[in-house]
């Protein structure tokens, strides 16, 4: 079978926008993804080196927020949700298989090597900027957060003005 | 009235409204396209502008919705989370996120929504920013004066510029029809006059048309709350309503009775309610008793609400308010606070009564006017503690 076509991206944006909104509504707060890493590497830290994470006041900081349990986070349950949701979008559009999807101008290690240095970066400036593209960019700009859109706006001229210098990855 | 966490939904049931919400995130997600990286990254080369049309329709529909929302007095906007802004931080950290976008190919959601359905290099991605994350809170001591810095608190774009939610809007609306017009136009040169592969969607002109009519109805037309107030700062609606009255005497008998179904909502400006307040009493403004906390306090029933203020025709004011939002078993102190004052607080003897009643008020002034003080000066020495809604903290 084929893959089925994408969805149109005004219509996915709309259905998007008004699960944004019926977020805020019910919750009072935005969509967000990078946290989930947050939780994850904070419990991590708290598994592998407690004593370090009693000390260092990145952990300790979260630590107390999340009564020690880094888990109990809605972003957490939210990402799981994120995980289950596009897994069944594959499932109905035939669009599950394993791939490392590249240009064919790269090698596999090169992908490989830029997809982990681009998720630092990204994983790094997320915890700079206060969120990510979902949690500071889109939320955001719905609830019209002047941080918020400064972010956005950073992360979208970030990368046009990098992205010459990437061109070889891509095209 | 929405945020409906924390009182119509509990915290724990909101964890569980988490994984459905995110389900469907992901699912729209998936279906947009958005789990492979070259579609991703197509809007910084120009050959594939679906992550700008996805992302501000979504942002658009977002934003719109809310001034609708709030516009229907649906939500109250003091309650949601606004992403605090930190100006060097924001901006760092935003260039650093670019850079990210186009060598990694992926963001946070994309990249989960990607390696759900098996893209092997958003895997990598994934673990690339766990160590992004390590490595800034091992980072933190050194970066923490930048992540402070500049801290401007939870301010929203038509804060800033001190102009209406609605124009704010409008203006983005445009701004986005805009860059999807303009980004078309870059599509089809970049791609020698391929078009696009998705069809034109007949639907979306629709939607976009009712949008704009319900977006340009909330900017045009006063807001539920602004045609609230112009009734109530309308000097004939003023003199002509219909008020129940609670008398200054009946007040202070029911103040000295400690009555446990009284409470006293007290308009005056704060600084003469810091001065001296009535015991039982909470300090609100009239745009206060649009919000969450108002309906929380003043819709219980069994509780008799007394409005006060500094003079009778504020007390009306706020009662015209009250009545159009459906509160009842509102009374109004009589002649506000002024009289108040002059009967019991400052109660001086009449020099002559004339019948039996004036005697038994003068007897139950003079009897008040000393247990009511000392009330108050209880009261001042462990005021009631304002029990107010906090912000929902949300973010990343």
């Amino acid at each position: 079978m084929n893959e089925t076509k994408y969805m149109n991206p005004y219509l996915a944006g709309f259905l998007l926008g008004l699960l944004l909104l019926a977020t805020i509504f019910i919750t009072g707060r935005g969509l967000g993804a990078s946290g989930a890493v947050k939780s994850g590497v904070v419990a991590a830290v708290e598994t592998v080196a407690p004593g370090h994470a009693s000390e260092a006041k990145f952990y300790k900081e979260y630590l107390t927020e999340h009564d020690n349990s880094p888990f109990k986070n809605w972003l957490v349950f939210e990402v799981i949700g994120v995980l289950i949701g596009a897994f069944l979008s594959g499932l109905v559009s035939n669009r599950l298989n394993w791939t490392l999807e590249k240009s064919p101008k790269v090698t596999s290690k090169v992908r490989i090597v830029t997809a982990i240095i681009g998720g630092l970066l990204f994983g790094f400036g997320a915890q700079l900027g206060r969120g990510c593209t979902s949690g500071a960019a889109l939320s955001g700009m719905a609830v019209l957060s002047f941080g918020g859109i400064i972010t956005m706006f950073a992360i979208f001229g970030g990368a046009y003005m990098f992205a010459y210098f990437f061109r070889k990855l891509w095209i | 009235m929405g945020p409906l966490v924390p009182d119509v939904i509990g915290n724990e049931l909101n964890f569980v409204v988490a994984l459905f919400i995110g389900i469907a995130f992901g699912f729209i997600l998936e279906q947009a396209g958005f789990s492979t990286s070259k579609k991703l990254v197509g809007l910084f080369y120009g050959y594939d502008f679906t992550v700008l049309r996805v992302f501000f329709t979504a942002g658009i529909t977002g934003m719109i919705g809310l001034v609708i929302f709030a516009h229907f007095g649906l939500i109250d906007l003091n309650l949601i989370y606004v992403n605090p802004t930190f100006l060097y931080s924001a901006l760092v950290g935003g260039f650093i996120m670019g850079l990210g976008f186009v060598i990694g190919g992926f963001c946070p959601g994309t990249s989960f929504c990607a390696a759900a359905i098996g893209k092997i290099d958003a895997i990598y991605f994934i673990g690339g920013s766990a160590i992004g994350v390590l490595l800034f809170g091992e980072l933190y001591p050194i970066l923490y004066d930048l992540y402070m810095a500049e801290n401007w608190g939870m301010v929203t774009v038509y804060d800033l510029l001190g102009t209406s939610h609605a124009l704010v809007a409008f203006a983005f609306a445009v701004m986005a029809a805009g860059a999807f017009w303009f980004t078309r136009w870059v599509e089809l040169r970049v791609n020698n006059g391929a078009t696009s592969k998705e069809h034109p969607l007949k639907l979306y002109y629709a939607v976009v048309s009712i949008l704009f009519v319900m977006g340009l109805s909330a900017f045009l037309l006063p807001s539920n709350q602004e045609s609230v107030l112009d009734k109530a700062n309308n000097p004939e609606i003023v003199n002509s309503i219909d008020v129940n009255y609670i008398t200054s005497d009946e007040l202070a008998f029911r103040l000295i009775d400690n009555d446990n179904n009284l409470q006293i909502i007290d308009f005056r400006p704060s600084k003469e309610f810091n001065e001296m307040s009535l015991p039982k009493s909470i300090p609100m403004t009239f745009k206060e008793l649009f919000g969450k906390d108002a309906v929380k306090t003043i819709a219980v029933k069994k509780k008799l609400t007394v409005f006060v203020a500094a003079d009778e025709k504020d007390e009306k004011k706020a009662s015209i308010i009250a009545s159009e939002l459906g509160f009842e078993n509102v009374r109004i102190l009589k002649g506000g606070m002024s009289t108040f004052k002059a009967e019991i607080l400052d109660f001086k003897a009449p020099t002559e009564v004339k019948t039996n009643q004036e005697k038994d008020t003068a007897r139950f002034r003079a009897k008040a006017t000393v247990e009511v003080a000392e009330l108050i000066k209880n009261n001042k020495k462990a005021p009631v503690e304002k029990k107010k809604s906090k912000r929902i903290i949300g973010g990343c």
